[in-house]
């Protein structure tokens, strides 16, 4: 049981692209891999989203309030992923992640952008020198369709592009076939195509996994294949980031430190568009990955209106008067 | 057999327990609790308990101002003659509740029935009265500018945005009426703070526009301590324009150094006979004028295109 890790080698070392040597016989085979995940214990769904549930009800104020809204706006990968995006868009975005509030220069910088493969060179030109990373999405987002050498030529294109965080979906028909060999070794050839520049972000599009035990298997294998972030989600289909799809992941990445040693990102995407949601994820983080994971390098919102709303209660804490849409930039 | 039946009959009536309406806010065109879980004992003018109103929090003012806000570019956007049935319809559903009101404001302003009847006839004339203004007041305070060049140049009457409303503090629906309806009567959409001391009619109120086929948040009322309310809507960023009917001289004063600040519109409290016809102020108070010019296309030799 990943929960009850009798003796946790906190200084595993993970070979490159791929399993940590602590569960290295769980990847020998198919059948192991399969026998291993659905080893997993069950997930209680019920217990699960009442403590998802409970955990919102903290009530965050004044210093800590804005303590977690500057935490937050520091972990948002600005999203835009449209078909209509052009490079003045895309520009402007990167204006913005660099900038959030351009009225308060104490406003912290944005994550990361998050763009399409070709859009990533400009990205990267409107970002230089600001310390803000370009993502990609890649292998066919949003659905995950095409063949691998299809799939690993988007990644290789998007990392000669200059990208610093690669966005890959995993292949969901395979994995609720039960193929999950198939899916561990597209992941382990995507983390290689990354090579050693580019962190590795995997989305297993939790609203198609449809229950939160595939929820629970899929964070597994996505960890043992080498990710180095698992996603919820594209935000392209009509369920994303829940409370508690996030808890059970941020469940999945302390077990699995606990396990290997290795630590792994979580960002939750799609759905997250107040300031009060993401102050509920952030509570979810802090009580049950822990702090060492209240920092950009592992957690991410991935989001777009989000950061509006962060802005304008930031605002509100600095002046004390309610802000308006009127005060930050349409996007 | 006869007497037991009759005997059962009595002991029903006696047991009948009488069911006291919950007063609610009316926000987004829904009817919810404050957010405070607050309430506070409204009494009528003799000091006899009425009944329990909710007391709300500056976040309740929050969100009726996004649900104000929200319903803005509809309402605004909807045609002058739509919005003037809305508000013929408004006066409609009044008309088939009016006994409910007479009684409420009979209750709160200490008025015989008939007076209390004379009132509600005249707020329910007053909705009539706006709703045939929506698609004239274009004409008033519009029109076109005489301009020396090949130009035409028109000016239209814009609605200015979200407007929070302090509604009268003694006239609690005649007054309440004559200040609504020329806000939303032009397009704008507005947040009421009903009045502190009786806010029952108003509260009443948000059943009818409910039922009017009036988008929900087009009008937001709020009960509670003026004050309280009033200030964070005043300094309010996304607030466009407050009328200060219901503020005495020192909150007036008080709101608009607040409301200065992102220049919103500002109607100063002043001396009002609500009974009386109004005139057009209430409705001009809260428009903006939009000009265009435009082009005539070339003109003839004879000096004319035509």
């Amino acid at each position: 049981m990943p929960t009850s890790a009798s003796s946790p080698k906190l200084s595993a070392p993970r070979e490159q692209g791929g399993t940590p040597t602590a569960l290295a016989d769980v990847t020998a085979s198919d059948s192991t891999l399969r026998r291993f995940l659905h080893g997993l214990p069950g997930v209680d769904a019920v217990g699960l989203e009442a403590r998802a549930a409970s955990l919102g009800t903290r009530s965050i104020k004044t210093t800590a309030k804005a303590y977690a809204i500057d935490l937050a706006i520091s972990m948002v990968d600005l999203t835009t992923l449209e078909g209509a995006d052009t490079p003045g868009k895309v520009r402007a975005l990167g204006a913005k992640a660099v900038h959030p509030d351009p009225t308060d220069r104490t406003t912290p910088t944005t994550a990361a952008v998050c763009v399409y493969p070709d859009m990533v060179a400009v990205a990267k030109e409107a970002v230089a020198g600001s310390g803000v990373k370009v993502a990609s999405v890649a292998t066919a987002f949003p659905a995950g369709r095409a063949a691998l050498d299809v799939k690993l030529a988007d990644v290789r294109e998007a990392v000669a592009a200059g990208a610093d965080e690669i966005d890959m979906v995993i292949d969901r028909g395979a994995f609720l076939a039960g193929r999950y060999m198939k899916v561990y070794d597209e992941i382990v050839a995507v983390k290689e195509s990354c090579g050693t520049s580019a962190r590795l972000k995997v989305i297993f599009e939790t609203g198609e996994l449809s229950t939160y035990d595939n929820i629970r298997r899929a964070s597994w294998l996505g960890m043992l294949a080498g990710a180095d972030f698992i996603k919820t989600s594209t935000g392209k289909v009509a369920v994303n980031a829940t409370p508690a799809n996030t808890l059970l992941m941020l469940e999945a990445v302390r077990d699995f430190r606990a396990q290997t040693g290795v630590q792994v990102g979580v960002k939750p995407a799609g759905g997250i568009r107040t300031s009060k949601d993401a102050v509920k994820f952030l509570v979810l983080v802090n009580e049950t990955a822990g702090e060492d994971w209240l920092d950009n390098h592992w957690f991410r919102f991935g989001a777009s209106s989000l950061l509006n709303d962060l802005l304008m209660q930031r605002q509100k804490l600095a002046t004390g008067r309610y802000s308006g849409p009127d005060y930050v930039t349409v996007d | 057999m006869s007497e037991k039946s009759e005997k059962s009959e009595k002991s029903e009536k006696f047991e009948r327990l009488s069911v006291l309406k919950t007063y609610k806010l009316y926000v987004g065109g829904k009817f919810p609790r404050s957010e405070s879980g607050r309430v506070y004992e409204v009494a009528d003018s003799k000091g006899n308990w009425l009944a329990n109103a909710p007391q709300s929090s500056r976040k309740d003012a929050r969100d009726a101002v996004v649900a104000a806000r929200k319903a803005f570019g509809g309402w605004s956007g909807a045609t002058a003659y739509n919005r003037g049935q809305i508000l013929y319809r408004i006066a409609e559903m009044l008309e088939g509740r009016k006994d409910q009101f007479v009684r409420e404001v009979g209750d709160a302003e200490g008025l015989s029935k008939a007076k209390a009847a004379a009132v509600v006839d005249a707020a329910i004339d007053r909705w009539v009265w706006y709703a045939g203004w929506t698609d004239k007041i274009a004409q008033v305070v519009g029109g076109g500018n005489p301009v020396a060049g090949p130009f035409f140049n028109l000016s239209s009457p814009e609605p200015t945005g979200v407007v929070v409303v302090l509604a009268p503090q003694d006239s609690s629906f005649l007054g309440l009426v004559s200040v609504i309806a020329p806000v939303i009567a032009t397009g704008n959409t507005a947040v009421v703070i009903a009045s502190e001391k009786s806010p029952l009619p108003a509260l009443s109120l948000g059943e009818i526009l409910a039922t009017s086929d009036l988008p929900g948040g087009v009008v937001n009322v709020l009960s509670g301590r003026t004050t309280e309310i009033a200030a964070p809507l005043a300094a309010h960023q996304d607030v466009n324009a407050i009328d200060l009917a219901g503020a005495d001289e020192v909150l007036a004063k008080e709101l608009e150094i607040a409301a200065a600040d992102n220049l919103k519109r500002v109607l100063r409290p002043q001396p009002v006979d609500y009974s009386a016809t109004p005139g057009t102020e209430r409705l001009t108070a809260f428009l903006e004028t939009k000009t265009v010019w435009h082009p005539t296309g070339s003109l003839g030799a004879s000096g004319s295109s035509y």
